[in-house]
């Protein structure tokens, strides 16, 4: 049984939920995600594991409530279990001596982006932490990842914190760094991902990006996850979810990851009684 | 005397001749539903059909078995009326009767070696087996299944599919403790995710899985082991392992345009539908799509469970096979269910290319025509392509139905463990013991994609041989063989 400790509203659609899930704990590595599945009558869905603790023998997901799973899981209080929490699943985030790494994250990607930064950090590297939000109420966790970084950059849309503007000015940000980058990891939705490797790209930094796809077992075994990378398919859930975003074909991911949307909308439709 | 089938449109094979016909839901009426398909022998139609039994001194049939049922004394316990006796004797040899009656090939096993093949046709062992699993969920005396005394010994078994399930039943049988590890929420493996409900309803595979508990067996569901836990860590807790973690990564006909939405693995399309029930979406969370034209690449019982799952659930369906209907992996039964509810047989028809539209949703199959030529090396003759003479019909869905390679997650995570070339974990094809030491290995996993009793075959050889090992454990030999 996998009971849920906590499961609060982080910000504005963004949920956090501790999970006890010991032997998930003892195994999870940063950049792997588990496969959720709320209650009997839930999809499966990947989420990003963004906080462990062994010895408690709990994990953490940041979510966000947008489709009928996300909104069931939402509903679900302290003390009540989850059907499945299945993991650690893909592969940890590459990890090494790199020099200067710059995190970049948005959304839940602020969440994964936090024990990313908080490894590479631990092993020997200059870490700048990147996060990027509409607005500032719309930020979280700024002093956990302070607390793993030698700089945290904030920009917002509006202004309303850090530098004004969106994930266009991470050229400027990683060209004003006194310390040369020597690679990029971006967390967030695909969008972010993608206009992120468009900036990186003319400066040859390697970036590497941590996709979303469809999944269904996140084990290898249905392949809904095909994205392709380097002109080859891989499947995300086995072959990465970490993969080179200078390489990766954002134009058929981002219609992959729409194959649904009309069904989507009709099961949350009918959730609600429409 | 030449019987009908129920469409009354092809004369049935003079083969058919004297066994009892099982009554099946009618074809008009069954593509409307995923109800079973076939409704099993009454227990007088049970009783006649075993009278034909010969009851040999020396039978053809038992050899052709897998697991080794003591067929003619099944048959013979039907036609004494004594169906517990029978049950008991199935339940000596094969733990999953109601599913293996259903499921297995018996036309290329048992039935084909039954001296009655040769005069008229062979006596209906599947449905005898069949209608014994099925008396036994109702009526059967529900005796505790009687278990050796404890051993003090503990088997992890990875993977809750056919395999692991007939290892864990004769090692918990033997005395000793067993934990089954299965990555899915579900018990069952293959019988829950791939075979459709209309073939192997879930209801039985639950009550398969039910008897596991009744022995005793531990199960845990949502584990990956070579993910949440390694098989060297759980070698620190117990005795022995058995790998049973199937064929489980698809393949795709190599092709463009694999990646177009509308296309599927035969995994991820069975998985929406049975796993997770799709075919009750809106009321099942996981979407699946209202699909008008389906096209199924492959021609084996994967490609018709595909196809008759699609038509059920609306779409007019084709069935697109290089060969010819002669060369179809798939039993002739399954391909009979098939042709009478509808499905289209595209024979010497291999697609080259699909075809998308400008929301990169595939819309078409661009296929060559083939024509047989020379046998291959299997024996059937190869088909070769005809030149210029591509064409193109128009899908709004391709579920790619050509076959699995074993899971990598397991080869991948355990150091010392020999694979093949194939992805296979190499075993003794006797024992099932791997080059990794107290690791034993079976199943689809280590034979490539086979067939439900196969597995069942080899998850009984491993536990032969492991319970043979935790008695007075060898040294370990150099896994060879496979």
């Amino acid at each position: 049984m996998f009971r849920l400790l906590e499961n609060k509203m982080l910000v504005p659609n963004l949920y956090h939920a501790l999970i006890s899930a010991p032997d998930v704990a003892k195994a999870a590595q940063a950049g792997q995600f588990v496969i959720i599945r709320p209650t009997e009558a839930s999809e499966r869905i990947p989420l990003t594991i963004s906080d462990w603790d062994a010895a408690r023998g709990t994990v953490s997901v940041v979510y966000m409530k947008v489709g009928k799973t996300t909104a069931e899981f939402a509903a679900l209080t302290a003390g009540q279990d989850l059907a499945t929490v299945a993991g650690p699943l893909g592969n940890p985030m590459e990890m090494g001596l790199f020099g200067h790494v710059v995190c970049v994250g948005g959304c839940y990607g602020l969440a994964s982006i936090y024990p990313m930064a908080r490894e590479l950090k631990r092993l020997g590297n200059r870490v700048t932490i990147v996060i990027e939000g509409r607005s500032s109420y719309l930020l979280y966790w700024q002093q956990k990842l302070r607390s793993v970084s030698d700089d945290l950059i904030v920009i917002t849309r509006d202004g309303s914190k850090g530098l004004p503007g969106h994930i266009n000015n991470l050229t400027g940000v990683i060209s004003r760094q006194a310390v040369p980058v020597n690679r990029v990891i971006i967390n967030g939705c695909n969008y972010l991902m993608m206009r992120g490797s468009q900036e990186t790209r003319p400066l040859g930094i390697r970036t590497i990006v941590s996709l979303n796809t469809l999944m269904i077992d996140g084990t290898g075994m249905c392949g809904v996850c095909r994205c392709t990378v380097s002109g080859s398919t891989k499947f995300a859930c086995v072959d990465g979810p970490h993969f080179d975003g200078h390489e990766v074909d954002w134009d058929e991911l981002n219609k992959r990851r729409g194959a649904y949307l009309v069904e989507e909308t009709q099961v949350l439709r009918s959730s609600k009684g429409e | 005397m030449t019987e009908q089938n129920e469409t009354g449109s092809k004369p049935v094979k003079k083969m058919d001749l004297n066994r009892r016909e099982m009554p099946k839901q009618q074809p008009e009426v069954r593509i409307t539903n995923f109800q079973e398909v076939a409704l099993g022998y009454a227990a007088e139609t049970a009783i006649e059909e075993a009278m034909r039994c010969l009851q040999c001194r020396k039978p053809g049939c038992v050899p052709n078995c897998p697991v080794g049922i003591d067929i003619p004394g099944f048959i013979a316990a039907i036609d004494q009326r004594d169906f517990q006796s029978g049950v008991n004797i199935l339940k000596q040899k094969n733990a999953l009767p109601s599913v293996c009656g259903r499921v297995c090939p018996q036309e290329e096993q048992c039935e084909s070696g039954c001296i009655l093949t040769k005069r008229k046709s062979s006596v209906a062992i599947g449905r005898l087996e069949r209608f014994l699993g099925d008396w036994e969920a109702i009526l059967g005396d529900d005796a505790p299944p009687e278990i050796a005394p404890a051993t003090g010994k503990k088997v992890a078994i990875i993977g809750g599919g056919p395999a692991g399930l007939t290892a864990a039943v004769d090692l918990a049988r033997f005395g000793h403790s067993v934990i089954v590890f299965e990555a899915l929420h579900k018990m069952g493996g293959v019988l829950s995710y791939g075979i459709p409900e209309f073939r192997l309803p879930k209801a039985i595979v639950d009550r398969e899985v039910n008897y596991l508990r009744r022995l005793g067996v531990e199960m845990r569901t949502d584990y990956i082991i070579g993910k949440t836990r390694s098989i060297d860590s759980l070698l620190e807790e117990v005795d022995a392992v058995f790998v049973a973690t199937g064929a489980g990564l698809p393949w795709f006909m190599e092709m463009p345009g694999n990646n177009l939405n509308g296309v599927y693995s035969a995994n991820e399309y069975l998985t929406r539908i049975n796993l997770m029930k799709g075919y009750d979406f809106p009321s099942a969370a996981t979407p699946v799509k209202q699909h008008r034209k389906v096209a199924v690449l492959g021609g084996g019982n994967v490609a018709m469970d595909c196809a008759r799952t699609a038509l059920r659930l609306g779409a007019e369906v084709s069935i697109l096979y290089r060969r010819s209907r002669e060369e179809l992996p798939a039993r002739l039964e399954e391909v009979e269910n098939a042709e009478e509810e509808g499905i289209i047989f595209r024979y010497l028809t291999l697609p080259v290319r699909a075809i998308g539209d400008d929301h990169f949703q595939v819309k078409a199959l661009e296929c060559i025509r083939m024509e047989l030529g020379e046998p291959d090396a299997s024996g059937r003759r190869s088909p070769v392509r005809v030149p210029e003479s591509e064409f193109v019909l128009d899908f709004d869905c391709v579920i790619h139905a050509i076959g699995n390679s074993p899971n990598p997650l397991i080869p991948a995570s355990t150091p010392g463990l020999e694979i093949s070339k194939r992805g296979t974990i190499v075993t003794d094809l006797e024992t099932g013991m791997t080059s990794k030491e107290r690791v034993w290995s079976g199943g689809d996993v280590a034979s490539g994609a086979a067939t439900v009793i196969n597995a069942m075959g080899a998850g009984r050889r491993a536990a032969t041989s492991i319970h043979a090992y935790l008695c007075e454990p060898v040294p370990w030999p150099r896994g060879e063989g496979a």
